[in-house]
């Protein structure tokens, strides 16, 4: 893996999320699903999301895509730049002409991203002729080698078929076939595996992994469990409240989290070789409102560090390491740099 | 149901050509047969024996030719359901054709019997009206009038309620409260005076009667097909077609449409049966077919003048039970039809 990153770091990012705030106005108030995000991917790179249900990762990757967009209740603000377009400047017909070719994604449910009454065959031909023009006949083989290519046996058989003629294990292979019909560069997975048996998790999150390595494409896997994604990606971003709380590879994560809710979080997984029963720790306390969230750190009422300063002021992400950054006043295991020209910086430098 | 292979005769498994000859045969004795009960040359009593009889070897018959070539029973409910839609819209079609007796000249039947009973073997297999115009002659060309009309009714009120409903449903907001406006004000306004207002402007013809009665459906339907829309857009692989590109044209035609329409056809059956009825009032009214030229609604609303109904039932029970057996075979048609290509009727 680590040879990998290293060929690709000099290629410019494929995906460059800046500052992307998503908020919906609802009747209980500003909701700030996504609150101020970063991040960058390049080619062959594969990115964990994690964070627990309701941070924010399904909206981000949905903003990220733009099939999240300033319009009606919502409200964007930003910049996301898939393969140099700032999605969120373009016109629907231009962001339409990336979904598919540039970016693709699958979904957590397979039960409910295929539709019912279409047969299998369809759901890949429709974006095959709609973006790369190919014929009905051209199309449908097409169609054959990306459904065996993920694994599904007899796949001619299978286009003819409705979804509920297959398991969901298979469903989701299908997903993952019509997310890849038109070769993106970037696949973005929202708990692909959520919805799945555990002995089917491993082999769907292993085939996307393979699937990634092999087009060269930047993925962004999107998960509660970080169990997912330990060994899968090259990076981490932990979310939590709409913003992310630490950044950091996958390795140096498991390692030595700075965050607490990160180390929380990293607690919780159960690990393969404790003996059975042990007790897992899980974290205190729920996740704010999002309507209404606590002044200063959003985890700080749940955090065992949590100071007064914590309740006051929102720590800022900054970089600890090359590469690693976190956003907490009293991280775990690492000080925190000395940084002067941080603009409103004043609250930092008392911290350090 | 359980129904053992016809091949297997005294516990010898016939050949297909065997089985084949035999249902043929058994077909022709029994087509014989019920043309001889319904000529009626033979004494009275033997008569309906005779059609009973003979629509049972027709049925056997057809049983087994269908299973010497494909192997498969036959649905007797289905069965029956289709020969009555084919015979009636046959008979429609050709009844000008057809030995009927008359079904709108008054004048050509004042030497006619008034009242007369249904199976009575003579001219008149269904009878006579007040008029002593021949039953089965207007129920047959009845059935042009009000099968056309009610088929284009509920067409156009199929076409018109599904465009609109999902664009209401899609979009939401404006367009959504706009057509609810539309479609509430037309459901406010009371079917009968709807009519009224349409007759005065539109002539009595086919089409503009279809158009009025569709005006009643319409409301319905955009109704059914905006509450599904609005169900199925929330489902995920709505989103997933738009994340490949999907036009919100392509996504409402391609992934909604074939969602939103099962329950709408459904639907559809049910109205059409009400149409039917209501084009009687719309003759009543004066925008429509005018008695005696008949129709079933005209024919049902016949039964209602005096004492009509009381001391000559089957002037409503012969239009009643067309229309009954019609509206029946049309819904089991459907729902077999639905059971067969529904993809989601084999998980119910
Ligand atoms: N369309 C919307 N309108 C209002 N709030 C929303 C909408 N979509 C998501 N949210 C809110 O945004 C937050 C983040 O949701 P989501 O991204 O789905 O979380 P996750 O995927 O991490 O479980 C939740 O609090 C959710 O209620
Ligand atoms: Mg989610």
């Amino acid at each position: 893996m680590s040879t990998e990153v290293a060929s690709t770091t000099q290629a410019p990012p494929v995906l460059e999320v800046v500052d992307l705030e998503t908020r919906f106005h609802t009747a209980r108030g500003v909701v700030r699903a996504v609150d101020g995000v970063s991040l960058s991917l390049r080619a062959g790179e594969t990115l964990g999301l994690v964070g627990e249900s309701g941070s924010g990762k399904s909206v981000l990757g949905r903003t990220l895509m733009g099939l999240i967009a300033t319009g009606g209740t919502t409200e964007v603000s930003g910049t996301v730049r898939i393969a140099g377009q700032a999605v969120h400047e373009l016109s629907g017909r231009q962001r339409r002409k990336l979904w598919g070719p540039k970016i693709a994604m699958v979904f957590q449910d397979p039960m409910t991203s295929l539709n019912p009454v279409r047969p299998i065959g369809v759901h890949l031909t429709d974006p095959l002729r709609l973006h790369l023009g190919l014929s009905r006949r051209a199309a449908k083989e097409r169609a054959v080698e990306l459904l065996d290519r993920v694994g599904i046996p007899d796949p001619r058989r299978r286009l003819e078929q409705y979804p509920h003629e297959l398991s969901g294990g298979m469903r989701q292979r299908v997903m993952i076939a019509v997310a890849l019909s038109c070769d993106p560069e970037i696949l973005i997975a929202d708990e692909p595996t959520t919805a799945l048996d555990v002995t089917v998790q491993k082999q769907i999150l292993d085939l996307l992994g393979s699937l990634a390595r092999e087009r060269q494409m930047a993925t962004v896997l999107i998960s509660h469990d970080l169990g997912a994604v330990e060994g899968r990606t090259d990076r981490v971003v932990v979310m939590y409240a709409g913003r992310a709380v630490e950044t950091a590879p996958t390795t140096e994560l498991f390692a030595a989290p700075h965050h607490p809710y990160a180390e929380a979080l990293i607690g919780s997984v159960p690990a393969l070789d404790a003996p059975p029963h042990t007790v897992l720790r899980a974290i205190d306390g729920t996740p704010p409102d999002m309507a209404n969230p606590p002044v200063g750190c959003r985890y700080a009422p749940r955090c065992n560090r949590a100071q007064d300063l914590c309740r006051d002021q929102m720590p800022l992400l900054l970089d600890t390491s090359p590469g690693r950054s976190v956003a907490c006043h009293f991280p775990v295991s690492v000080a925190l740099p000395d940084v002067p020209e941080v603009p409103d910086g004043a609250n930092e430098k008392e911290t350090v | 149901m359980y129904m053992p292979d016809p091949g297997f005769v005294r516990g010898t498994l016939l050949r297909r050509g065997q089985l084949a000859r035999r249902g043929a045969a058994l077909l022709v004795a029994g087509l014989v047969a019920v043309a001889l009960g319904l000529s009626g040359v033979l004494v009275a009593v033997v008569n309906p024996v005779l059609i009973i009889g003979g629509l049972v070897a027709v049925y056997a018959g057809v049983d087994r030719l269908v299973w010497a070539a494909r192997r498969r029973r036959l649905d007797l409910l289905l069965g029956l359901a289709s020969a009555w839609l084919v015979l009636l819209v046959g008979a429609a079609i050709l009844a000008p054709v057809l030995p009927l007796g008359e079904h709108e000249d008054v004048a050509a039947t004042i030497t006619d019997p008034i009242f007369l009973e249904p199976f009575t073997y003579g001219d008149h297999p269904l009878g006579t009206n007040g008029a002593g115009l021949d039953m089965l002659a207007r129920v047959i060309y009845g059935a042009r009038a009000s099968l056309t009309i009610a088929v284009m009714a509920v067409t156009i009120g199929l076409v018109v309620g599904s465009a609109i409903g999902i664009i209401a449903g899609f979009y939401r907001r404006k367009v959504d409260t706009v057509i609810g406006i539309f479609t509430n004000a037309l459901l406010a306004v009371p079917p009968l005076i709807l009519l009224i207002v349409l007759a005065t402007v539109l002539d009595p013809k086919v089409r503009n009667m279809a158009i009025a009665l569709s005006l009643l459906t319409i409301p319905t339907m955009v109704r059914l097909a905006r509450a599904n829309t609005i169900a199925y857009s929330q489902r995920e692989f709505v989103l997933a077609a738009r994340a490949l590109g999907a036009t919100k044209g392509r996504i409402m035609v391609r992934e909604l449409l074939p969602n939103v329409l099962p329950p709408m056809l459904s639907m559809a059956v049910v109205v059409m049966s009400a149409l039917i009825v209501a084009e009687a009032s719309l003759s009543f009214l004066g925008l429509g077919i005018q008695p005696p030229s008949p129709t079933w609604g005209n024919m049902i609303l016949e039964a209602e003048a005096n004492d009509t109904m009381t001391e000559h039932p089957f002037i409503l029970l012969v239009p009643g039970t067309v229309l009954f057996l019609t509206v029946y075979s049309v819904n089991l048609l459907g729902e077999r039809a639905q059971q067969r290509w529904d993809p989601r009727g084999a998980k119910l």
